[in-house]
């Protein structure tokens, strides 16, 4: 506990000592994780192996693969990400520098889950890195060989005060969320998202959560039900469930409901024989194996382990409660998209909504009358595919996102900075006191343009003489001096008392 | 109590019924906005001459004007902004549509506060709007009059379920800390920014938190120190200092600190003339509260100018504070009010390290000719967002972001 408390204080006093923000110094800190990756693959894909039973060329492409291509992303990207971003200017600001400036934070914290144990703790730590924090890893100890490989990888690679890894359970974790950071990301549950943000709260820490939810699949009778079945069998049935975009249930007219089984069923056995060897993994505890079984109803264990489907689940059942996370693929039956839209209306907001039709129209219709964190239309999981997509939740299932740019962003602070001069102070006697209403009136046009036309014709004119002396950069010094005549003739004329 | 349970209730219920979720409707909420504001200008200007002393001409500048123009800008740009936006796609995804879409929350809760008691409840308001969402708004009841009006004058103009005021003090506001809302935007302190997240937590509610803090003005040597302090005269005493992004505090060489003061004092001649109390461009602080707190941030200070104090009308004078030493209770929370403490430190270096022991402030000010000294103090340091070698005005550019980073020491509530 002690030694929680002096790791995240040697990260502050690493971060204040300013090495991390040089945009060099990034990019080598990520070269060195993509060497970590590419060097130590076969002990990563052996950590998923013992933690999740997931086969190598799963652990690859879902793990190994995303990863390496958002830090190839992210380190072609970073330069631009990184630059100060100009921003529109207004008629007070014209000749003024203004920007927005992304800035680190500090010291982040990012708390990992166990289903994808290592990708999770690895996309947020590329975004923080690149955008210039120190940060704290705290895998999940629930995956604890993938957890402990990550705690002895990241300090052989990277800077080992800037980057620690803390291990541990639910006491380590309280113990770190007592701490103070700049940014905390945290995936996994709603109930401890509510403790986490709490935590946060006493130190006004802003907070990620990538949290969870029933994500809805919504089949729609005019469409392709083989093409539909294989791509949901393939999200759902992944990682035996546990994803947090997995389609959680089916809502389908019933009368497709059978065709809607039979096609699931045979996708299935197409990859029966791969199927035991590298989709039935140990769910993580017996007392979810437990809660799974009640779910599902069914008494027979042997079939708790391979993929399951219910028909006509009824919408009150305790399968249709809780985010399942596992192969149990209930279907509700819905007489239409309006009953589907209403049920899902119902329930919590999911981090994920999925619809099937070859009707745009529908899709689209269904998009505008729901909420979720993201849709795919007309296949499962690919939203998190793209990174210039945000990856996020919205309600229950989470705030804020994150993946490619958005990560930058999420762990970079955006500073407004407005630079000017100190020539020019004519034009700004209209804020000073002794307030009038000639003042006001000049504010108005510059705010509004709008103005009276009586009272301030000639004034107008002088600020379009100084408009143009301004725009026209080539000939600036004449202009500037001929600019300056026509305010201070101006002055003269139009401001003789209320100014 | 039970009231505020069913005025959320029934905001949810306007809200999922679909109103507010087409962009004719939310500009025609927009529009009628914009009327209340044009027609009952003199009953909001006399709302804010009873809270703050404020003005007719400044109220109007300060207040009612930069509503319109945000109004005008929200609904000029709102179909654009509320356009899905494509983003860029993979040789995944070469043939299918991938954007983000701009969708409504659902029912946003926005708390003001009493320093610019119609801006900071209309600014939220117009963007949740725009947005499509229900809102229950909160004025600041240390801001009554404001507060009435507010509550008054929003039935007449906007849908009533949709847009519902709820007025009342810490025990109505707990209330509706309650309540489950989408989003909830709070302007005020930290201590009160920490008890609203907090209370968010319980609902996985997103939370944005306009806080404030010690906004520190570095004074480089190489200045104009005319326009300089011009500009900061205004910027500091301008609302009787009660500005979240007012200049807090100056940082300066020792050899500049007198001319300083000299050009402040000749700044405060022009603007309020001789007899400050009797200028009409000169405010008041809020209440007897923040008058005797100000106030006592004075004891054992080196004041060069000003000091003077009434508390029947709660007027203090513009005041500097000289040679003051960093550990003092003036230097401890942010003053909000009119009192300029100068410190004085020997290097930009110094400025910077001063500035990076306390805690983030939500504007930082520098004031030089050297461009590349003003990049240095911006990469050195954090704060909310910045102006160089004016105060203020980066609040005035739409398209810079407006708030703070991490939090700020507390100070105590309004």
């Amino acid at each position: 506990m002690e030694r929680i408390e002096k790791v995240v204080r040697q990260a502050r006093a690493a971060f204040n000592s300013g090495r991390s923000r040089s945009l060099e110094f990034r990019i080598q800190q990520l070269k060195a994780l993509e060497r970590m990756v590419k060097e130590k693959e076969k002990e990563i894909l052996a950590a998923l192996h013992a933690d999740l039973h997931k086969g190598g060329p799963n652990a690859y492409s879902h793990e190994i693969l995303g990863v390496l291509a958002e830090l190839a992303l992210t380190m072609e990207k970073l330069p631009s990400w990184a630059a100060p971003q100009p921003v529109k200017k207004n008629l007070m600001t014209m000749r003024d520098e203004a920007y927005i400036n992304f800035e680190p934070l500090g010291v982040v914290l990012i708390i990992g889950a166990w289903n994808y144990p290592f990708v999770l703790v690895m996309h947020p730590l590329i975004g923080a890195i690149a955008a210039g924090n120190a940060v704290v890893v705290k895998p999940s100890e629930v995956s604890e060989n993938t957890a402990q490989l990550v705690a002895d990888l990241l300090p052989q690679y990277l800077d080992q005060e800037l980057y620690p890894v803390v291990t541990g359970g639910v006491p380590e974790t309280t113990e770190l969320l007592t701490q103070r950071f700049d940014h905390i990301l945290y995936t996994g549950n709603t109930a401890v998202g509510k403790i986490v943000m709490a935590a946060a709260a006493k130190h006004l820490t802003p907070v990620t959560l990538e949290l969870g939810g029933k994500s809805p699949c919504y089949i729609d009778k005019d469409c392709d039900l083989a093409v539909a079945c294989r791509r949901i069998t393939w999200g759902k049935y992944m990682n035996c469930g546990q994803t947090c975009i997995a389609p959680d249930y089916i809502l389908c007219d019933p009368s497709i409901q059978s065709q809607v089984v039979e096609n699931i069923k045979a996708t299935l056995l197409v990859r029966r024989e791969s199927l035991m060897l590298w989709e039935l993994s140990p769910l993580q505890r017996r007392s979810e194996f437990l809660e799974l079984w009640l779910l599902a109803g069914v008494l027979s264990t042997l079939f708790l382990l391979s993929p399951t489907i219910l028909t006509d689940v009824s919408p009150d059942s305790k399968v249709m409660e809780e985010e399942i996370f596992g192969p149990v693929l209930p279907i509700v039956t819905v007489k239409s998209v309006e009953e589907a839209i209403e049920f899902i209306n119902h329930r919590e907001k999911p981090l994920a909504l999925y619809v099937f039709s070859n009707n745009k129209k529908l899709i689209k219709r269904v998009i505008s009358e729901t909420s979720s964190g993201g849709v795919t239309g007309n296949d499962v999981i690919m939203h998190f595919f793209l990174s210039t997509l945000p990856f996020g939740g919205v309600g229950h299932s989470g705030m804020g996102a994150y993946h490619g740019k958005h990560s930058f962003e999420t762990f970079s602070h955006r500073r407004a900075c407005l630079i000017k001069d100190l020539k020019m102070e004519g034009t700004n006697k209209m804020r000073y006191p002794p307030v009038s209403q000639k003042k006001v009136d000049w504010t108005k046009f510059i705010l509004l343009k709008r103005f009276n036309r009586g009272r301030i014709g000639l004034a107008v004119l002088a600020l379009l003489g100084v408009v143009a002396a301004v725009m026209m950069k080539n000939h600036q010094s004449v202009l500037k001096r001929k600019a300056l005549l026509v305010v201070l003739a101006v002055q003269r004329l139009g401001w003789p008392s209320g100014w």
